[in-house]
């Protein structure tokens, strides 16, 4: 078997991500010798606080250059810690840092790099992993017999490591930063320009707010108002994650009145996100398969919608009540 | 400040209302028919087109270069519709477009590509291209094209680009949680992997599409063959697993019913 990384970063306040956890958790069942690399402030005592995974060596990288997610500086790190190990496969979290920065390590290691990870089978000699092509439709399964070979696993995939800290003693990797590597300064973190934060990625719930909420009702009249009023009521009493249909998002860039707090950002399927909730509510949601692949990785899943035949439903949702969302929110605000 | 030179990288992928199946070719993995699925511009490439060809209109003396990988026949026929949204020099390479093609051989063909556009003043350079493909989808082309063309700055999943007088800017990268990392930067060249962004897609302008097509076809017409294969990938299976759920309708429950149903599942 390659010799094996676990290569992780730190957050802000010096402790690992979930995902970081989780791609741990991933190393551990390889049932193989690993080492862990961790770069980021603090990354000494994250070290400390992952004694227990059975690591065989932690290396850390934690110059203030790496404070703040930057691709040059994190690149730089990332090649040293790589370097440093001696690592022919390396797995890592998936996170919007490592995504922005280990594409380019690899390039720097002469090593191959495949992301969006959702499984890993090793048999002997081989690893095989598991992607989806084509955003979200086509699942392939393949393996690499180049080394280096990086690999960034989804998360909530493998569930986040557990187990006792210690001290880890590990070894402090020096890194040269080039001048040029410090001409982007991070400058902080922003809400993006909405009402409210509805994007919770570790919510139980995904609530998926389609187009119809912004079309006529059945008095012949729009009723955005409302339909805000409801959406974030039970957001606020769900603590929810919220989602977005295309064409709801659509009508905001074309200027028409619609959710002021919905954003691109919240817009889910073939050219939005997949995320991973245990379960979606999907409400005033019409399309046909590649826009219900938004919620390919909602386990249970339930829609209110008024037409029984919606591709969006029929053979997706497990559940699907032929009603008027207006109406059908508004008790289950009630209610809850 | 100078004007930009921005080269977008964008090709084709299969239109997204298209059922999509799976084949084994002798390449590798491909499409059923995929020479006849009807094509669009990458949507995420789209984006960064539609925001270059602003940042150029704002910013004086800067042009916009389209680098696109596919085949030449299909690409032909993208430009019919891509070239009257906005103006740009067609950098046509002619070769593959497949999803399965491996991010590090079609990332060497398009610096390549790059490199060799004449006049071409790094100090000046920008590169977009989209945060991802809807086909590949692996989000690593654009990072291996800053490495290829020795760039240091790399911004990913990019909503917002703003240049300032002195030829700074400062850009929104999307981060977890539905936040931004915001960050300044001291000037070109730089690479940008755009998300969204803020702009809607430009209606058609049949004056931009005459402009455009006069050196659309020279380039079509010298496109050079590229090839891009698996790589080194190693394909075992591709398929599309079975997603068909039996979907129980409710139908003449009244509102109170399906609420409380509602509430107790989700308290489940």
């Amino acid at each position: 078997m390659s010799k094996t990384l676990a290569l992780l970063h730190t957050q802000a306040d010096g402790s690992l991500p979930k995902a970081a956890l989780e791609t741990l958790t991933a190393a551990v069942a390889l049932g193989q010798p690993f080492d862990v690399a961790i770069l980021g402030t603090g990354a000494s005592a994250a070290a400390d606080a992952i004694q227990g995974c059975g690591a065989a060596t932690f290396y850390t990288v934690d110059d203030p250059a790496v404070a703040q997610p930057r691709y040059a500086t994190d690149t730089a790190a990332a090649v040293a810690l790589i370097q440093a190990a001696g690592a022919e496969l390396v797995l890592a979290p998936g996170t919007s840092r490592f995504s922005r920065c280990l594409p380019g390590a690899a390039h720097r290691v002469d090593a191959q790099i495949d992301t969006h990870i959702v499984a890993l089978k090793a048999e002997g000699d081989t690893l095989r992993a598991q992607r989806w092509f084509y955003r979200q439709r086509i699942l392939g399964t393949f393996s690499r017999a180049a080394r280096p070979w990086l690999l960034l696993l989804d998360s909530g995939v493998f569930a986040p490591w557990q187990g006792a800290a210690g001290k880890a003693d590990a070894q402090a990797v020096a890194v040269t930063f080039a001048e040029d590597d410090q001409r982007t300064t991070v400058t902080g973190v922003q809400k993006p320009v909405a009402d409210a934060q509805t994007i919770r990625p570790d919510a139980k719930l995904l609530f998926v707010a389609g187009a119809g909420w912004t079309k006529k009702q059945k008095d012949g009249q729009f009723h955005i108002g409302d339909a805000s009023t409801l959406i974030l009521d039970f957001l606020g009493k769900t603590q929810a994650s919220l989602g977005s249909s295309k064409s709801l998002v659509d009508i905001q860039g074309e200027g028409q009145e619609t959710l002021s707090f919905m954003s691109h950002m919240n817009q889910v399927g073939q050219t939005g996100s997949t995320p991973r909730h245990p379960k979606g509510l999907a409400t005033c949601c019409h399309g046909e398969e590649p826009h219900a692949v938004g919620w390919r990785f909602i386990n249970e899943r339930r829609a209110v919608n008024l037409d029984p035949n919606c591709g969006w439903a029929q053979g997706k949702a497990d559940v699907l009540y032929v009603a008027d969302a207006f109406e059908v929110m508004a008790k289950v605000n009630a209610l809850l | 400040m100078n004007g930009f030179q921005i080269v977008v990288c964008g090709s084709l992928v299969p239109d997204p209302l298209q059922t999509l199946e799976p084949v084994t070719t002798p390449q590798g993995p491909g499409l059923k028919n995929e020479t006849m699925l009807p094509s669009v511009l990458d949507p995420w490439s789209a984006h960064a087109l539609y925001e270059a060809a602003n940042l150029a209109k704002q910013v004086a003396d800067s042009k916009v270069y389209l680098v696109s990988l596919g085949p030449k026949a299909k690409l032909q026929q993208l430009m019919m519709t891509v070239a009257q949204k906005v103006p740009f020099e067609l950098v046509a390479l002619d070769g593959s477009a497949s999803g399965f093609t491996d991010a590090h051989g079609v990332a060497a063909a398009l610096a390549d590509a790059i490199a060799a556009i004449p006049g071409l003043d790094k100090s000046r350079l920008l590169v977009f291209g989209g945060c991802a493909s809807a086909s590949r989808d692996a989000s690593v082309t654009m990072q291996l094209v800053c490495e290829r063309l020795g760039i240091r700055n790399f911004f990913a999943g990019v909503d917002e680009f703003k240049v300032a007088e002195d030829g700074s800017f400062t850009v929104l990268e999307r981060i977890e949680g539905g936040e931004y990392l915001a960050s300044s930067c001291k000037g070109a060249p730089a690479v940008l992997a755009w998300a969204t962004g803020n702009l809607p897609e430009p209606p058609n302008n049949p004056q931009v599409g005459m402009a455009n097509m006069r050196g659309v076809m020279p380039s079509l017409m010298k496109a050079k063959p590229t090839p891009s294969g698996v790589g080194g990938i190693a394909y075992e299976t591709t398929e599309i697993p079975p997603q068909k759920r039996q979907t129980r309708i409710v139908k003449d429950a009244s509102a109170d019913e399906i609420a409380k149903e509602i509430v107790e599942w989700i308290n489940n």
